[in-house]
């Protein structure tokens, strides 16, 4: 290239400070960019500039590839113990990175005690309490068993769970079902309706929605996903649409089962009557096509971000199975009357799988019936998901935002990205009460805590930093250099 | 009254901190508006502003700061409500356009993926981080902002070079590419002469003074003050002189720049002289008029258009034409009022280089000129905000614009001090420099259309006559438009002369005329 080849150009403009000058130049009819610049983030210096041994875009590129061209299906329905590998009758899986009973919060301890009284591992609260804390029931991420559960997300032995299949990779991921809104165990509620209706869905929910799945046959949840974002869902805080189309999947052939009517209309009326429904569906969808990418060799790509209440936790493709944990964030958003913010337990649940993969709030722009939990009007839904293509490394080619011109959502968020840009993932979420089994008492807005990603990208530094050949010293070549 | 209101994590860029600064002191009626990032050169200002040292605790650089006086409550209340509406308009969306406003460099790219030019103002310790990452992606550069390092702006530029483009500045204020004004630049019509600048008005003059003669400018390439230097050693200057010799609408290259190193000068004009087209070069201060082979060298900004224009035209540059008559008319007119003490000069510029050359211009023929901004130090003023004797000011020196914006955006304090100037009863002429186009105040004559008045009233009183002297840094095509301009000026009472050179020229006869008399 050569200065005197711009002379022929027509000029195109990207300006970086004062806006003034942009508008100038749009006078002149000269096309702008402005930026919307911002000092470097705290403690984001020198990222980047450490050489490293691998191809880190390549890596990042194979990461995302793997990610994007994840085909989730939803192939049945089971149980935990039957289907989750490595479930035992004294496992319980939760959300988030691993906690011990000792540091869990209000609505997770709560719905500890509700799974054991409904497994009947103990009769009373208090036995129950007892029981968690002795030690015999072991507690592990839902995470590090191919399963993910939205809030506290426990899940028992004789759970019912949704098995998705990734077709592409053939790997599976696995969710409990939806127990409806209001006293609910995943916000902590252990009272008997709460247990009487768990045993309702391991009886007859789960057996009945089995059954339908045999004969309807495996379904494609990457495709519904696709409609339910042009129907106004973002895959995370609005799952209308997607149950909608659920139901009218399986209507057709649920009503065809030898099951009485009555029970058959039971369990139409409860899908229908729980929006919700298809939370638990879109989130092992993002589970099995992350889990594809995990292990790709130098990538930066996030495969993980969960909570459990107390900490906030994120895992990268290239440093496979290592949680990168920092204190959980007060989510900011709108809370139903009588509630607010001294109220709300702290961040919780693995549904911000649905951001790591692409959707919820990165998917906000698709969503405008919810915009009032981001900030009140379509242009700020538009805002926040434009801002999440800064991070990200790709488009989705199956999942479009009408109001972006079709645009693919935003997805496989560059841990390097989020440093040097300063932009931390926006995660649409619910809030639970802290106290346990009171339920959720509102909805917004959260970021995972800076914390996780400088402790990340010092960890992949170590990991990935060029070494001088031969004497195995870890000592950088830059420092070499100077 | 005072008030000052801390904002946490607010972030937003200093330059348009400074509008909102002036817009809110002028619409909201206060004696002082501060709007400022908390950065400790900002605290200092405020506390000369009689913000207590208690009232920042725990204030950081990423917060925003409020600071207000005025005469009553009221007036601050009024100006508080006006600051949301303000701010919002420093983000103003472009009709029909693409509402986001990208964070990184990356987006922005995806977003304009033609983007040829980066233009960069951001706070300097930032500036660089910026350019070089546009710079790595194929992109010219234009960098505004000031207070970049040395050693960044050396090693920027040699990576431009290896790449094979343009980084204009640091601290570039005007730059013509394609026909299209950039930062602080005027509305030329295209054409033959391709313009290589150091000094950001010095090209604004030249490329004004090659329309007002009939001709177009091809492109103005800015390279920042510092390029010249023995460090820098001219490495855009050596790159736009390239550029614009293998440019096919070039015919004619001018270079513009207070007087470099030797060394580097002797580079530049050897390369100039053998880039195979005509051209001249005008170091702001050697006055010599001479040339050799194809390269001549002017002595004035003024000379350096006219000399371009007639080598355009084939014609060999002959000095600068005056009407002797017209000025003595002038001359004439304006002393024939004056009082027997009334024999000195204050000159207040907006433009560096212009009160730079109106120095050099008028102290061989008038005897010393004080200034904020002369070389020696003999005549170097102590206190910048008190004249003495024949003196010239740049109000745009970093001495007057710490925490507060240029005077080319903010021509109050020119105003201001023309009021104090017309005090002193020695003083015969105000020498004024207004220059226009895109980044300058909506209207520069307007706003000092009272202080001209007043000025020349303030004179009378004493029995006296006050001659203002003007020259406009403009064109037709300017937003301010030059005729609207130069009337308002006119019906102040100014005199308005064509170039910096003209309006030099004219003072030097009322002031040989003062000397005589007195």
């Amino acid at each position: 290239m050569s200065v005197v080849d711009l002379f022929g150009q027509s000029l195109q403009v990207i300006n970086i400070g004062l806006e003034s000058f942009a508008q100038n130049l749009r006078q002149e009819r000269v096309p702008v960019v402005q930026m919307d610049w911002r000092p470097p983030a705290a403690g984001a210096e020198g990222v980047g500039e450490t050489p490293l041994r691998i191809d880190r875009k390549q890596a990042n590129r194979e990461a995302v590839d793997r990610l994007l061209r994840g085909l989730p299906v939803l192939t049945g329905v089971s149980t935990a113990g039957a289907v989750i590998p490595g479930m035992r009758k004294d496992l319980f899986l939760h959300a988030g990175p691993p906690i011990s009973w000792e540091r869990m919060c209000g609505p997770m301890r709560g719905a500890v005690i509700g799974g054991i009284l409904f497994e009947g591992l103990a009769a009373s609260e208090e036995d129950a309490e007892q029981l968690a804390a002795s030690g015999a029931i072991a507690f592990e991420p839902c995470h590090e068993h191919d399963a993910v559960g939205p809030m506290a997300g426990v899940t028992t032995w004789s759970m019912p769970v949704w098995v998705v299949e990734n077709r592409t990779f053939g790997n599976r991921a696995y969710c409990t079902l939806n127990e409806g809104l209001g006293k609910v165990l995943r916000y902590g509620a252990y009272a008997p309706p709460v247990i009487e209706h768990l045993r309702w869905m391991a009886e007859e929910l789960g057996p009945v929605l089995a059954l339908t799945m045999e004969r309807h046959g495996p379904l494609d949840l990457r495709a519904l996903i696709a409609q339910a974002l042009q129907m106004g869902d973002e895959g995370h805080n609005r799952s209308r649409a997607g149950t909608s189309l659920l139901i009218r999947e399986l209507a057709p052939e649920l009503v065809r089962l030898k099951v009485k009517r009555k029970k058959l209309s039971e369990v139409l009326r409860f899908l229908h009557s729980n929006d919700h429904t298809f939370l638990n569906l879109s989130m092992p969808s993002a589970k099995c096509m992350l889990d594809a990418a995990n292990g790709v060799e130098g990538s930066s790509m996030l495969v993980t971000m969960t909570r459990n209440g107390t900490d906030f936790g994120i895992r990268l493709a290239g440093l496979p199975e290592r949680w990168f944990t920092a204190p959980a964030n007060l989510v900011r958003g709108l809370y139903f009357p009588g509630y607010s913010e001294s109220d709300a337990a702290l961040d919780i649940g693995d549904s911000a799988i649905t951001e790591t993969a692409g959707l919820g709030g990165f998917a906000m722009a698709a969503a405008p019936a919810i915009v009032q939990f981001v900030g009140g009007t379509p242009q700020d839904a538009l805002r926040l998901t434009q801002e999440m293509y800064e991070i990200t490394l790709a488009e989705s080619q199956s999942w479009q935002i009408p109001n972006l011109g079709f645009r693919g959502t935003p997805s496989g968020i560059d841990l390097f990205r989020v440093l040097t840009s300063g932009i931390l993932p926006s995660i649409n979420t619910g809030i639970a009460h802290k106290d346990p089994g009171v339920g959720m008492i509102g909805a917004g807005l959260v970021q995972p805590p800076w914390n996780c990603f400088q402790s990340a990208y010092q960890a992949y530094v170590q990991q990935y930093a060029a070494t001088l050949s031969g004497n195995g010293d870890n000592q950088r070549i830059k420092e070499e250099k100077q | 009254m005072q008030r000052l209101v801390v904002k946490k994590d607010q972030y937003r860029d200093s330059v348009s901190l400074m509008q909102l600064s002036l817009e809110l002191k002028e619409g909201a009626g206060l004696e002082e508006a501060f709007v400022a990032m908390g950065v400790p050169a900002n605290r200092e200002i405020l506390a000369k502003m009689g913000i207590s040292k208690d009232q920042l605790d725990g204030v950081g650089p990423n917060d925003l700061l409020i600071a207000l006086l005025a005469e009553d409550d009221a007036s601050i209340e009024k100006a508080l409500l006006a600051i949301p509406a303000l701010m919002e308009g420093t983000c103003a969306q472009p009709e029909g356009g693409e509402a986001y406003q990208p964070r990184t460099l990356e987006q922005a790219l995806r977003q304009l993926p033609q983007a040829n030019l980066v233009l960069i103002s951001n706070p300097g310790p930032y500036a660089s981080g910026e350019a070089r990452r546009a710079l790595e992606k194929g992109l010219h550069v234009m960098i505004f902002s000031d207070n970049v390092p040395l050693e960044e702006e050396i090693a920027l530029k040699k990576l431009a070079q290896q790449r094979g483009l343009l980084l204009m500045g640091p601290d570039c204020g005007t730059a013509l590419l394609n026909g299209k004004p950039l930062c602080f630049a005027n509305v030329v019509p295209s054409g033959a002469i391709g313009i290589v600048g150091a000094s950001g008005t010095g090209i604004q003059e030249v490329s004004c003074a090659i329309a007002r003669l009939g001709e177009g400018v091809s492109q103005a390439i800015g390279t920042g003050g510092r390029d010249l230097s023995r460090e820098v050693g001219g490495l855009m200057v050596a790159e736009g002189i390239k550029a614009l010799a293998q440019d096919s609408q070039t015919q004619v290259i001018v270079v513009i720049s207070k007087p470099p190193a030797p060394e580097v000068a002797k580079r530049v004009t050897d390369q100039l002289v053998s880039c195979g087209k005509p051209s001249v070069v005008c170091f702001i201060g050697e006055k010599q008029q001479s040339n050799e082979g194809t390269l001549w060298f002017a002595g004035s900004l003024a000379m350096a258009a006219s000399s371009a224009v007639a080598l355009r035209r084939g014609e060999t540059p002959g000095p600068l034409i005056q009407d002797d008559n017209l000025l003595e008319r002038i001359a004439t007119e304006e002393t024939s009022g004056m009082s027997e003490k009334q024999r000195f000069l204050r000159g207040l510029y907006t433009g560096g280089t212009l009160a730079d050359e109106a120095i050099c211009l008028l102290e061989q023929e008038v005897g010393p000129i004080y200034s904020n901004i002369h070389k020696e130090k003999e005549f170097q003023l102590t206190d910048p905000t008190r004249s003495r004797e024949n003196t010239i000011i740049d109000l745009g020196d970093d001495y007057f614009t710490r925490g507060k914006p240029h005077p080319m955006i903010d021509p109050s304090g020119r105003a201001t001090r023309m009021i104090e100037e017309a005090e002193d009863p020695e003083v015969a002429v105000l020498l004024l420099d207004l220059v226009l186009g895109y980044g300058s105040h909506p209207d520069p004559a307007g706003a000092i259309y009272s202080a001209v008045t007043g000025a020349k009233e303030a004179a009378r009183a004493r029995g006296g006559h006050l001659a203002v002297i003007a020259s406009i840094t403009g064109t037709a095509g300017d937003p301010q438009g030059l005729q609207r301009q130069r009337e308002t000026l006119e019906r102040a009472g100014c005199r308005v002369m064509a170039s910096n050179w003209e309006a030099a020229t004219l003072v030097e006869r009322i002031l040989q005329d003062r000397a005589v008399r007195s």
